[in-house]
């Protein structure tokens, strides 16, 4: 097996018997981006020499020592470009580091690449990249999901050996089931937002890519926890997400939202993970159909709710303080009107222009107010299914991956690819992307995602229960040829 | 279809100047979304609590303690035009 394919918690197995130094760990990275990465597009840029001086001060016997972990755009690392895929974020240094970052560094991980996404995390395919996008791992001509694409896709390719990513509507579970590997989305209030460029802050959480179930959990060890300068997260005691793997079954009861499995998801997909059910009922789960009544409500609700807090949050771009500046404007409003024209890529520019106008005096009660109170409705109907079942199980995504360029010029039939995990961040529950299968197009294998849905805080449960499917089934460990 | 929603007003609303032809195609593409997000008319919420995020947390205190912050060059590093220490913006006042 060669060194770039191998797993975090295997990988540390050999950087801690010194058959390997964190130093050949980042080359053997560096050479396997060099070989595919010009195909695949997964990073924007790569700082070898800060991460190689990081490597040769390793202390492999930390959480993550001497493992690099690539970034998405859109966290803050020190000293590095933050361009969340953007114009308006040309030439943009941080100048400090996001708190996953503190905590990653503090662990012994090694910040490595800054991965491709759609700008401003707004989209489910990367295409929406100023820097072009990035391709599925398993079919080039293929999207690998969004809007953390790059940072599935260098999992999925062995560019990295884990990632961060970041999910406000299924940003990281969306293309972790498109591109064949592990991603988690943490509970609201789990991981600190602090130094994450903010999107929708009620809906957005950090979380991993991984090519194992065992390595989100010792990733999110390092991620979880207080910190005072996001109030958003709780003060909620950290685990060892990894102390209940290989646990058994017996007793654990597995929800199946009628809503979830229904007309119109791809027959492959279907089965992959009516297969995935029968497989957990084999280990000693039992399976519960249930009912999540509002799921039909779940998109529109999302863009309502995240684009309007995209639209606050996107007017701090204003040219003045950093970013691009429009050059040649005599006025202040054509200033802050022509530089963010110039920025802006065509789905921002949509999505701001909803969000203002939900938000827009006389429409707030009407969509924006109309909108959370249907977001009560979705948290309730999660709120109910836990009190019946441990675990929520479903597809991922209804269908594999698209075709590069297939729904550029439609706005709403992409936003429907987010349909499964929308309503995972308007109620803040946890949830889990895993492989689960193979659909076959066009003589290539494109993977299907199984996703768990966990209670709030309930990440120990989620990732046991996860583990269990994969300790038992081949699909993780599957490669793309590349 | 909502015949309220005007794209080019809109947008002047969020400071974003918009080519013709951009209006015409985001005028065309939101109002289909629109139609698809008015179905949420239809759930009655009557005596429903808005959700504003999704934990039960409220008036999270600190202490008002000075902690050090960017220096001003920190501060200034990512500014497209400065000059003596300062910001430089656009003409404000007449």
């Amino acid at each position: 097996m060669s060194l770039h394919s191998l797993s975090v918690s295997e990988l540390q197995t050999r950087l801690r018997a010194r058959e390997l130094s964190p130093l050949d760990a980042l080359d053997a990275l560096e050479a396997r981006i060099a070989a595919v990465d010009g195909t695949i597009n997964g990073y924007l840029s790569r700082d070898l020499e800060t991460a190689r001086a990081a490597a040769q001060d390793a202390d492999v016997s930390l959480p993550l020592g001497g493992v690099p972990i690539a970034i998405k755009d859109v966290i803050n690392v020190q000293g590095q470009p933050v361009r969340c895929a953007s114009r308006i974020l040309e030439g943009y240094t941080a100048p400090y580091d996001a708190t996953v970052i503190s905590r990653l560094k503090a662990a012994g991980a090694i910040p490595f690449g800054r991965t491709n996404m759609d700008e401003f995390a707004m989209g489910s395919s990367t295409e929406n990249s100023a820097f072009g996008p990035t391709r599925n791992p398993w079919d080039t001509g293929r999207i690998p999901g969004g809007s953390s694409g790059g940072s599935a896709a260098v999992v999925a390719a062995d560019e990295a050996f884990a990632s961060l990513g970041s999910d406000t509507g299924g940003s990281i579970r969306q293309p972790a089931a498109l591109c064949g590997c592990v991603g988690l989305k943490p509970s609201y209030g789990r991981v600190s937002r602090y130094g994450l460029v903010a999107f929708a802050s009620s809906l957005d959480q950090i979380g991993p890519f991984t090519k194992t179930v065992r390595d989100a959990g010792l990733l999110l060890n390092v991620l979880s926890g207080r910190d005072p300068r996001d109030s958003t997260s709780l003060d909620e005691a950290v685990p060892d997400y990894t102390a209940r793997l290989g646990e058994d079954l017996r007793g654990v009861r597995l929800g199946m939202p009628k809503e979830y499995f229904v007309e119109g998801t791809d027959p492959a997909t279907d089965k992959a993970v009516r297969d995935a059910i029968a497989h957990y009922r084999s280990l000693g789960a039992e399976i519960v159909e249930i009912s999540l009544p509002h799921t039909e409500h779940a998109v529109g609700v999302y863009y309502i709710i995240a684009t309007a807090e995209a639209s606050a949050n996107l007017a701090r771009f204003d040219g003045i303080r950093y970013g691009h500046r429009a050059e040649g404007t005599t006025s202040l409003l054509e200033h802050y009107g022509k530089t963010r024209e110039e920025g802006f890529g065509p789905e921002v520019k949509r999505r701001i222009i909803l969000g203002t106008y939900v938000l827009s005096s006389g429409y707030y009660d009407a969509y924006y107010l109309h909108a959370q109170k249907v977001r009560t409705l979705i948290r309730q109907d999660f709120t109910r299914a836990f009190e019946k079942v441990d675990a929520i199980i479903c597809p991922t995504t209804a269908e594999p991956a698209f075709r590069l360029g297939e729904r550029s010029d439609d706005p709403l039939k992409m936003y429907l690819a987010d349909i499964f995990t929308i309503a995972v961040n308007l109620a803040g529950v946890c949830g889990i992307s895993l492989p689960c299968g193979f659909a076959g197009r066009e003589g290539k294998r494109l993977p299907i995602g199984l996703q768990l849905i966990g209670k709030p805080f309930g990440e120990v449960e989620l990732l046991k229960i996860a583990h269990a499917y994969e300790a038992s089934t081949p699909w993780h460990r599957e490669r793309p040829e590349l | 279809m909502n015949a309220d929603f005007d794209v080019r007003y809109t947008a002047g609303l969020a400071r974003l100047n918009l080519s013709d032809e951009e209006i015409a195609r985001f005028q065309a593409q939101l109002d289909q979304v629109l139609e698809y997000v008015d179905k949420l008319k239809q759930v009655d919420v009557s005596g429903v609590e808005p959700t504003a995020h999704a934990n039960p947390v409220f008036d999270v205190m600190r202490g008002d303690e000075p902690a050090p912050g960017f220096t001003r060059e920190e501060a200034l590093a990512n500014a497209p035009r400065q000059a003596n220490g300062l910001f430089i913006v656009p003409k404000v006042i007449e």
